[in-house]
């Protein structure tokens, strides 16, 4: 407990975004066989240090075969919130899942050259307890840290629907089930919320069998992954509204609110469209009359390919869907990234008008067929994935790895871990750092990228930015 | 010091001072009508939402003072109820002294029920509870210069002075906490939020315990 409220705390994005650039970034390794332990590994990305764009300390498991996905911090800016406030609490602890193992780790990063173990929540506990497994979106909210899952109970993660459960922000046991009316809602991937405005968006990937093994391509032409978005009254924890995107929207996967908590909206990226092989961005609202909805506003065309160049799976199709995998807002609410895994794009939309996206910078790195080189002449290996951005914009972060039985079968072999930068021009506009790239150990594939500090995909504001 | 404690005057000005004391505290609520008046974009906001925790503050101080007026009617206990109630303000304080966990409970709240909320936190922290002694004082130098009274005319007296002291109080209250939210809405921004909040979890739990302590001394 601190005597004042962590210097990190922001209580407005536009606060958050005037504070000092980050110095440091954690990226979650992955042993893709589970031959080595999964791992932490902290990166200098002050431009000013001779260590710029190197791993300067890391910390590796004391288990194999977790699997590393996403990740989150003990405490954001939530924390300044007037109703729930807890403005003593330290950022200092990331909260790390396995959701291979189940597993929880909580590392101490209160000094980030040297993070140790804080504690570990193994498995079964996390089964007795909440009666959901395959932990994974990590946020900061009223009561308590927020867990999504992406398995219920049993074997396979199907007894029973996935969803949230809540763990305690200074010992971090684990209290139990969010969900007090969960209405249709049986699979489970994301959520995020606007915390005075009282309302959270979850999202659906798929149930275990349908993911663990690799993508079940039968299941994906029969449109059997989730295509729905539910609204939920954050504090009843009941659903209010689940919109169906359309069963060929297949995959619905980051919600990303606008930031500024005056604003009722916000995006969810949609990996493909079974009609077409599109990427797509639906934008959701609260209209004039306080009901929820959703309206296509981005689409991403395939690219037409030769077969040969394509793995096993796409070969019939004769073309490389963009697979929307990951968007992340910057947080000024003005421009949306979104990662084309398949066709090794990273594009920046300008969603000052949420409802009219326009396409303002373009990157190209890696992909299935392209295999675009990083400018400083190495392989990116797969395609651009989970993004991040600095607080101020100016920086967008990201790495290569999807998943790992999905990236082998949409970039068969073992291609190496990556993590670039690209800057952002004055008026939009994206282009790589040439000096930027990291160098992972090998056998390892990199993940999601948190910020020192908070960044765009962790923080979640209590006050407007005016 | 002594004045302090057993003069009218003085006890007056501790219902002022704590008054003042609970609305500058932001566990109070005067962050809320900040938050209110930047999202409606209207300082009529603040001083709704302002009301709304007043009203919730001004309840949680009556749903306390009142049963102890209804007691005190009991003269020959007077001395007991003054050092029971001095033991459960000592008992508060020592228990959020030892227990620094914020009460889940408070989460459940929804943003649009201010007054609820605020009449909550009050309770949950202890705020009503520190102004028992100060009222118990009050009633015994009532009860000193009006001689011996029939019990439905004290009780009466002693409902009059639990109102006294809870609208005093919680005027005070929203004056305090009025002035931390409308200059920061107005002049110091957002900023000074997160810079000038301090944490008194400890320095009011301290406070529970040192105004059941005098309370206890004057009543032995």
């Amino acid at each position: 407990m601190n005597l004042r409220p962590d210097p990190t705390f922001y209580p407005s994005p536009k606060i958050a975004m005037e504070a000092p650039a980050e110095t440091l970034a954690f990226t979650l390794m992955l042993s893709p066989d589970g031959s080595q332990p999964d791992g932490l590994a902290v990166v200098n990305v002050d431009p000013a240090s001779d260590s710029y764009g190197k791993i300067v300390a890391s910390l590796l498991m004391p288990n194999k075969g977790d699997e590393f996905h996403h990740f989150g911090w003990n405490a954001c800016s939530s924390a300044l919130s007037p109703l729930t406030g807890h403005a003593f609490l330290e950022r200092r602890y990331l909260i790390v899942p396995g959701i291979r193992s189940s597993r929880i780790y909580v590392i101490d990063v209160k000094d980030p050259l040297d993070p140790k173990m804080h504690k570990i929540i193994e498995p079964e506990e996390v089964f007795a307890k909440t009666g959901y497994s395959r932990p994974h979106t990590i946020h900061c909210g009223p009561e308590g840290i927020y867990v999504s899952t992406l398995g219920g109970g049993g074997e396979d993660g199907t007894d029973g629907p996935p969803g949230i459960f809540i763990m305690d922000c200074e010992t971090f046991d684990i209290l139990g089930r969010y969900e007090m009316d969960r209405g249709n809602q049986d699979k489970h991937y994301d959520f995020w919320w606007n915390l005075p405005r009282d309302y959270m968006v979850s999202s659906e990937w798929g149930l275990p069998p349908q993911f663990e093994n690799g993508i079940v391509p039968e299941d994906l032409l029969s449109n059997k992954y989730g295509h729905t978005i539910h609204f939920w009254d954050l504090r009843a924890r009941t659903v209010t509204k689940s919109i169906d995107l359309g069963e060929n929207h297949q995959m619905a996967l980051e919600i990303r609110p606008a930031h500024d908590p005056v604003k009722e909206y916000g995006f969810c990226g949609v990996v493909v469209d079974t009609t077409n092989l599109q990427g797509a961005i639906f934008t959701w609202w609260r209209d004039e009359n306080g009901e929820w909805q959703a309206k296509k506003t981005i689409t991403i065309d395939p690219q037409p390919a030769d077969p040969d160049d394509l793995p096993e799976l796409l070969k019939g199709f004769g073309a490389v869907p963009p697979l929307v995998t990951d968007i992340d807002l910057s947080l000024d609410d003005k421009y949306l990234y979104v990662a084309c895994w398949g066709q090794g794009e990273m594009h920046q939309y300008d969603v000052s008008d949420p409802m009219n996206p326009v396409l303002a910078g373009k990157v190209e790195i890696g992909g299935i067929v392209k295999k675009t080189k990083h400018p400083n002449g190495k392989e990116f290996g797969y395609g651009p994935q989970m993004v991040e951005i600095s607080r101020d914009g100016k920086r967008v972060y990201w790495t290569n790895s999807l998943y790992s039985t999905w990236d082998d079968q949409f970039y068969p072999g073992d291609r190496g871990a990556a993590m670039v930068m690209a800057k952002v021009g004055e008026n939009g506009g994206l282009e790589l750092d040439p000096d930027f790239w990291v160098e992972f150990p090998d056998g390892y594939r990199s993940h999601q990228i948190r910020l020192e500090g908070g960044d765009c995909s962790t923080d979640s504001f209590c006050y407007p930015s005016v | 010091m002594d004045e302090l404690l057993t003069t009218a005057a003085g006890l007056w000005l501790a219902v002022v001072a704590s008054g003042l004391y609970h609305g500058v505290n932001p566990g109070m609520g005067w962050p809320l009508a900040v938050s209110a008046a930047l999202f409606e974009g209207q300082r009529a906001a603040l001083w709704r939402a302002l009301a709304a925790l007043g009203a919730g503050h001004l309840a949680a101080m009556l749903a306390i003072l009142l049963p102890f007026a209804a007691m005190y009617v009991l003269i020959d206990y007077q001395i007991e109820i003054r050092i029971g109630a001095a033991l459960v303000v000592i008992a508060m304080g020592v228990y959020l002294a030892v227990n620094r966990r914020h009460p889940r409970f408070l989460s459940r709240v929804k943003p649009t029920r201010l007054a609820l909320w605020s009449f909550l936190a009050a309770l949950a922290h202890g705020a009503a509870l520190m102004l028992v002694p100060i009222y118990l004082g009050l009633c015994k130098l009532d009860e000193l210069d009006m001689g011996h009274r029939a019990a439905a005319d004290l009780m009466g007296q002693n409902a009059g002075i639990a109102l006294a002291v809870a609208l005093l109080h919680t005027a005070a209250m929203v004056a305090g906490g009025g002035a931390v939210a409308f200059a920061v809405h107005h002049y110091l921004g957002l900023k000074f939020l997160s810079k000038s909040w301090f944490n008194l979890d400890l320095v009011w739990a301290l406070s529970l315990i040192a105004v059941g302590a005098i309370a206890l001394w004057t009543a032995l």
